[in-house]
């Protein structure tokens, strides 16, 4: 349903990575000689457990400085401001302990916008979430699906270019996860360049645009949803639609 | 709810500052466990306090302690009864000038059951040494207080050297004249009190007078005002003004008048 | 008896300064130890595992002792003689600062290292620094906080050794709740003692339930004004 042409302008910024490298205790983790996360819609990143999905991730958003290489954000090195335009959710939503509209005003907070401007931001984002009414219940005391529709919300609040996603359904059900997929898509919609890691393959064909399969700490295959899921170019791919263990 | 608690903490502070303010004139009187147990200090001060608008502060500790705090210049009057400390106190250059104030008696107090036989008998030494003989409990305060060294005399004049059966039946508290009367109620031990705390102590339990009269029980009391030339701080003008009470007409009539169950505890003797 | 039944103005005045020293000390204690401990939880630093060590083992500080180097720091003898403050109230809140702000500290920095392993990646995310991240986890963590004040005031407000020494036990100024307890005790007054150790042990109990119901309505409040 997403299938635009890769020659039309995605969503700004584009993200490159160059020579990225992780190295713990002789073992290489991440191993990525060049990437560019450049296309117009979701980028799905797949793999097994253990290949570096988390990491590459993590170094993209600037959690986590690799041994070597750069990570460049339209352009310029990732720096702090633009860590600023980016956001991310986790696969276990860290809700802060206070009241769900706390959460959001946390982050819009540091954002210097006025008490009023906030107000109405907030009220706006609970609508989008479908949590209007739990402004002031306690963030820690929602369900699953709502905390992670929260920190979806919390991580959209400041507008962010980029949202890094890292399997946020995973512990969700069909019904909760359909709602987070069509915040994602929304999101999208708007302009928001989606990185989002997933073990669901289903998932990865309703919201990819480009699919990213990572093994051994390296990117196997890069490729458009489509192509990748009709016919995947590595063996890694071809093992891991098969249900193989990719090892 | 930090707000609230800075706002609590302003509160406190203002209200420790004004308790300061408002009691500026006051001394510090380094005395005795048996003064502050027996009640005397309760009862006779707050007649000075109101004629000289000076507010007197008790610290109660051993004779021992009280010697040293008094040393250390915590303290603006030394009230205690050890004699010999006291004149060396003074010879040493601390105190000033040591006065009588009053003195009561010390007595032997054990458990009715007596298990060393001496109820009744007015000879101090003669008391303790059938107490050994007999390997009875005693407690003794074996806290360098005014009351531990006189025991510690009695004991000297015995012959009987008290150290060996520590831990046995001599047992040390190292604690005040209550805490060593109830650790001997507890024990049914024999143990030596000056009057005035075994009067006004309210856990007497089983235990009674067994000994007394005894003239080398007397317990004299003396007072000394600290040296200002040792230390600056005292207050030497208020502190003379509360030993000239206290040794004066007012000050000895006060003390005769404390009384206990119809008895009276200390006996003025200021010249 | 009769004297805490009618409830005796000197007894509260007594329950006052307790309640007056021991609040005071704690909350000395806590603007000194919750940033301490909360600096140790979220900074990295050569000998900082010897620190918390050496910090958890001073929670179990012996009173007397606190007491003894208390009275031999203020003494007129001693370094801060001139100050004036032996047996004072406020000696009585120094010796009670120095026993309280370990505990303090030492249960802030469990609390806030506890609650940091869970917020840092998520704080780094929203781009706020390590510093910068100790008030969030402060007011985040304020019920465990809430609970080691709490920890601290019971240690102070049940503690006669120290204040004993520093404070003198002197009627009308230095004398609290547990110095009464130890001097009506070794008057023989053991009734007297048992009546005002339960008085004690009532406070303690209803200052907890107080911060209890404090922590529940704070954390509705937070929710209302958000």
């Amino acid at each position: 349903m997403r299938d635009l042409p890769l020659s039309e302008t995605g969503p700004q910024p584009t993200i490159e990575a160059q020579g990225l490298r992780i190295e713990r205790k002789g073992r290489i983790l991440l191993d990525v000689p060049y990437l560019a996360v450049d296309g117009p819609g979701p980028t799905l990143i797949m793999g097994p457990n253990g290949a570096g999905k988390s990491l590459l991730l993590r170094c993209l958003h600037g959690l986590i400085v690799p041994d070597s290489g750069q990570v460049r954000q339209g352009n310029a090195p990732l720096k702090a401001a633009g860590r600023a335009k980016q956001a991310m959710v986790f696969q276990t939503p860290v809700l802060l302990r206070r009241s769900v509209a706390a959460n959001l005003d946390y982050v819009l907070k540091r954002q210097r916008l006025s008490r009023a401007d906030r107000h109405a931001r907030i009220a706006a984002l609970l609508e989008e979430g479908g949590l209007a009414g739990k402004a002031r219940q306690s963030a820690r005391s929602l369900s699953g699906g709502e905390g992670q529709r929260l920190a979806i919300l919390r991580a959209l609040a400041t507008e962010p270019g980029v949202l890094f996603l890292d399997e946020p359904t995973s512990a969700l059900d069909p019904a909760a996860t359909q709602d987070i997929e069509a915040m994602i898509l929304r999101a999208a919609r708007r302009g928001t360049r989606i990185v989002m890691i997933t073990h669901d393959i289903g998932q990865a064909r309703r919201l990819g645009h480009d699919i990213l399969l990572m093994h051994g700490g390296c990117v196997a295959e890069h490729g458009l949803a489509h192509d990748f899921f009709d016919a995947p170019q590595s063996q890694a791919g071809r093992r891991f639609l098969a249900g193989a263990l990719v090892l | 709810m930090i707000g609230s608690w800075i706002r609590a903490g302003m509160l406190t502070v203002a209200l420790c500052a004004t308790a300061a303010v408002a009691e500026e004139n006051f001394i510090v009187v380094q005395s005795t466990t048996s003064t502050q147990n027996s009640g005397l200090f309760d009862a006779i001060l707050p007649e000075f306090q109101e004629k000289s608008g000076i507010e007197v502060r008790v610290v109660a500790v051993g004779t021992g302690q009280a010697i040293k705090n008094a040393v250390n210049g915590d303290g603006d009057v030394l009230l205690v009864h050890a004699k010999p400390a006291e004149e060396k106190f003074v010879a040493d250059g601390w105190g000033v000038q040591r006065q009588d104030v009053m003195y009561n008696d010390f007595v032997l107090i054990g458990p009715e059951s007596d298990p060393a036989g001496i109820a009744g008998g007015k000879d101090i030494v003669a008391a303790l040494g059938a107490i050994a003989e007999a390997q009875a409990p005693f407690a003794s305060r074996g806290d360098d207080s005014g009351t531990h060294k006189a025991e510690l005399r009695h004991w000297g004049a015995t012959g009987i050297d008290v150290s060996a059966a520590s831990g046995d039946w001599y047992r040390e508290t190292g604690s005040g004249m209550g805490a060593t009367l109830n650790a001997a109620a507890g024990m049914g031990a024999y143990v030596l009190s000056d009057r005035a705390t075994w009067i006004a102590f309210g856990n007497k339990d089983g235990m009674k007078i067994l000994v007394e009269g005894d003239p080398r029980l007397f317990n004299q009391y003396g007072v000394i005002l600290v040296n200002p030339e040792k230390h600056p701080g005292v207050k030497a003008e208020e502190g003379q003004a509360f030993i000239d009470w206290l040794t004066g007409d007012a000050g000895q009539a006060a003390i005769a008048g404390y009384t206990r169950d119809g008895q009276q505890l200390f006996f003025p003797n200021a010249e | 008896m009769s004297l805490i039944l009618h409830g005796d103005a000197e007894l509260w005045a007594i329950v006052l300064l307790s309640l007056q020293v021991s609040m005071m000390a704690v909350l000395i204690a806590a603007l000194i130890g919750m940033p301490l401990g909360a600096a140790l939880a979220v900074a990295r630093f050569r000998g900082r595992q010897l620190l918390i060590i050496l910090l958890n083992a001073l929670m179990g500080l012996p009173p007397v002792v606190v007491g003894l180097l208390v009275y031999l720091t203020l003494s007129r003898s001693g370094p801060l003689g001139v100050l004036e403050l032996l047996y004072t109230p406020t000696a009585m809140i120094v010796a009670q600062v120095v026993l309280v702000t370990p505990i303090v500290a030492a249960l802030t920095r469990q609390t806030i290292e506890t609650l940091d392993a869970e917020y840092a990646e998520q704080l780094r995310s929203f781009g706020v620094s390590r510093l910068a991240s100790v008030p969030t986890l402060l007011w985040d963590g304020r019920i465990a906080l809430a609970t080691a004040l709490l920890a601290g005031f019971g240690r102070a407000i049940a503690e006669v050794g120290a204040v004993i020494i520093v404070g003198g036990n002197i009627n009308h100024v230095t004398r609290v709740m547990t110095t009464t307890i130890a001097l009506e005790t070794s008057k023989g007054n053991l009734a007297l003692a048992l009546a005002l150790g339960v008085i004690l042990i009532g406070m303690a109990i209803s200052v907890t339930g107080a911060v209890s119901l404090l922590s529940l309505r704070q954390e509705n409040e937070t929710m209302r004004h958000a």
